[in-house]
């Protein structure tokens, strides 16, 4: 399950964070947390954690006073106008792992958060520290931006800060200019396809289908997401068998596509109307609906063994004799 | 003969940066061949590719999706006789994600790559971007890289692909011939042609040649070397134009065959003909990133219905299929010919409503987005890094 609040706090002991901690009953917001530490100094935090049309995630992290325009935000982020939203309660559990009212940068120890987007306001770095919840409401700890800034780069995040009260004009010639904050990865809540494609040849949850497909796809730059030097190894990693790299496994999907729609059009309508001639119509049927499908696998099944081979080539340092 | 260059009239508007039709209203395809002096690509020339491929023609070919040419007959001219060619298309990574519009001239690059078994080299223009768009090198490189995996999905096979990004390519021959290009266009000939001016930066002024020289088969060293005679056939969206017609002046004055071109219509907007697909409104087209569920929703809310306001209209006039979305969409994407003439039959008289006409393109489209999605999924980092390695290609041909 998701980081505890103790597993944490000894992270960050352990890479030797300075920090402070604050315990005090429960609270679910700025204003309740104001009351037990407002008068320690520093800024109090708000955190939101929102949602965009593409179901991509972002937590925007801002002191207290900064006012934060969701319409300008979403402008930015080359969203039009109105494209995000406070993100559903469901996702602040799955994704996140926190309870309710504890949004915080530090949710994203989890993997589960790797590919929620992270914006940081500028005004941390003016602050002599700023207060978060250690993914639990029950308490808050207070560091310098700094450190916060070394915490996200131990678990593979960029902290970039951002002024968030701007409001540069956006348009055709003045590209978004927190564009490079919306993440790369597919969809990210569970919003999975309506029609399930099997990627394993067995039912597999199509949620968990999708959360392999982005594992493969390793992004190359350094914002927000993913781990560079961690590139190699889930390159590596990528290479489990699937459909695309697995001759049986290739087969058992060509297989079982066959044979859904060959026993989706032999009903007893079908067999009725056509007769002996069922054969000759199903064939034909299968030849067309399957044809575009079976050649994209077929067509992606040469590409990932060129591309293996390639690889295997262009990394193969010969012994010298 | 006689390649024109545009005029600026109070007419539509069609370059490589702006497309806009006369009076809000639809672009007029006829003046623009007309204008542009290209030829229609007519029943005949279709007919000769099925002929010469043994393939039935691509959907896009029998709906007049791509319906202009320049020389293309050479091309099949010279494939009749035992000559091969090269395909070269490409993309100006401007954005992450890719609509359905985007997708059109790679879905016939791929159909013409496989009907005739030809390479292909892939041009993304991550410089242009960052000149005209005003991203960071950084950034369009990423970008470039981002789309390539999009592109890649389309199902081209790299034992005959090449792909490859300015920012990393341009360089050695590609660039000498980028001069040669350079020293026979004078600054006015591109100001004619593109409508630059005196405050634009000197980046945009020369980028022109960075597009043209992928039509010569000397740029790629690595695959072509020897080959000078070899032909090369272009498939493009319209807007393309006015960057080969250049490169068409050009080319014999330094010894190249001219490129022949195919070209395509544009996509409409969900909204109807006179909208615009805009980079900042998701409901404006269909990304191959939707889910079935936002893709049924668009259409349902979002595509211009050519349907009559009441039951009792629609059933008495029927559907007004020369604005329609729905149709216009399947047109391009339902490959059944029958179907979609039953479809358009029904609509128009009436029988069909809209509704089941949304429902049927919510499906077709469905469809081939998850298709796309999948084969995305197999794209790695590796591959990507394969199909951009400058490296031969020796089965190209086969």
């Amino acid at each position: 399950m998701g980081y505890t609040k103790d597993q944490l706090l000894a992270r960050l002991k352990e890479l030797q964070i300075d920090f402070a901690q604050y315990e005090h009953p429960t609270v679910l917001t700025v204003e309740a947390q104001a009351k037990y530490v407002g008068d320690k100094g520093g800024g109090l935090t708000k955190n939101l954690f929102l949602k965009d049309k593409k179901s991509r995630l972002y937590i925007v992290s801002a002191l207290a006073d900064t006012k934060v325009d969701m319409k300008v935000l979403s402008q930015r982020l080359g969203l039009g106008k109105g494209g995000i939203r406070m993100a559903p309660e469901e996702a602040l559990g799955e994704i996140l792992q926190v309870p309710l009212g504890c949004v915080t940068p530090f949710a994203l120890v989890n993997e589960s958060a790797r590919h929620v987007s992270l914006l940081l306001d500028k005004g941390f770095r003016t602050q002599e520290h700023c207060f978060f919840h250690p993914l639990s409401n029950d308490m808050s700890i207070s560091l310098h931006a700094n450190d916060l800034d070394k915490f996200l780069k131990s678990v593979g995040r960029e902290a970039t800060f951002v002024d968030l009260e701007a409001n540069p004009p956006v348009g055709k010639d003045q590209p978004p200019d927190l564009a490079a904050f919306v993440p790369s990865g597919s969809t990210i809540l569970s919003d999975p396809p309506e029609k399930t494609v099997p990627l394993q040849g067995h039912t597999e949850n199509p949620v968990s289908a999708y959360k392999k497909s982005t594992a493969t796809t390793v992004k190359t730059t350094k914002v927000p997401v993913a781990v560079k030097n961690v590139k190699d190894k889930l390159a590596v990693a990528a290479h489990q068998p699937s459909v695309f790299s697995d001759a049986g496994l290739l087969v058992e999907e060509i297989l079982n596509r066959t044979s859904s729609l060959l026993l989706s059009e032999i009903k007893e309508d079908s067999i009725r109307q056509h007769g002996e001639h069922l054969g000759t119509v199903v064939a034909d049927n299968i030849k067309k609906r399957l044809s575009s499908d079976l050649k994209s696998l077929a067509i992606m099944f040469k590409n990932t063994a060129y591309a293996q081979g390639f690889y295997a080539g262009t990394h193969h340092h010969p012994k010298p004799l | 003969m006689g390649e024109e260059e545009l005029e600026q009239e109070q007419e539509q508007v069609v370059n490589p940066w702006e497309v806009s039709a006369k009076d809000g209203g639809k672009i007029d395809y006829d003046k623009l061949i007309d204008k542009f002096g290209c030829q229609r690509l007519d029943q005949s020339l279709i007919d000769r590719v099925h002929r010469l491929t043994g393939s039935p023609p691509h959907v896009f070919l029998r709906r007049g999706v791509f319906f202009a040419h320049r020389d293309f007959n050479e091309i099949l001219d010279a494939y009749e006789g035992g000559k091969k060619f090269y395909l070269y298309t490409g993309r100006g990574p401007s954005s992450q994600s890719l609509h359905l519009g985007h997708l059109i001239p790679f879905m016939f690059t791929k159909y013409l790559q496989e009907a005739f078994k030809v390479p292909l080299v892939i041009q993304l223009t991550d410089d242009e971007k960052c000149m005209w768009k005003n991203l960071s090198v950084e950034e369009s490189k990423r970008l470039a890289r981002e789309n390539a995996r999009d592109i890649i999905a389309c199902g081209f096979d790299i034992t005959r692909t090449f792909i490859f990004q300015d920012f990393e390519y341009v360089g050695g021959s590609f660039y000498n011939n980028m001069v040669k290009v350079e020293k026979c266009v004078t600054y006015n000939k591109v100001v004619g042609i593109f409508g630059f001016s005196g405050e634009d930066h000197i980046g945009k002024v020369s980028f022109p040649a960075v597009q043209a020289v992928p039509s010569f088969p000397s740029s790629f060293p690595h695959l072509f070397s020897g080959k000078d005679d070899l032909r090369c056939l272009i498939p493009c969206a319209i807007d393309q134009d006015p960057y080969f017609r250049m490169t068409r002046d050009v080319a014999p004055r330094i010894g190249y065959h001219k490129p022949s071109l195919i070209e395509s219509s544009f996509f409409p907007a969900l909204q109807g003909e006179t909208g615009k697909m805009s980079a900042s409104d998701p409901n404006s087209a269909i990304y191959v990133t939707d889910s079935a569920k936002e893709i049924k929703n668009k259409i349902n809310k979002h595509a211009f219905s050519g349907g009559q306001d009441s039951l009792e209209k629609h059933r008495k006039y029927g559907a007004n299929l020369e604005v329609d979305i729905p149709i216009k969409y399947l047109n391009f994407f339902l490959e059944d010919d029958d179907e979609l003439e039953h479809i358009k039959k029904e609509y128009a008289a009436g029988r069909m409503l809209t509704g089941e006409a949304k429902k049927r393109l919510a499906e077709v489209l469905t469809e081939l987005v998850e298709r796309h999605r999948l084969a995305r999924s197999a794209v790695t980092d590796e591959m990507v890094d394969a199909f951009m390695a400058v490296r031969p290609l020796p089965n190209m041909f086969d």
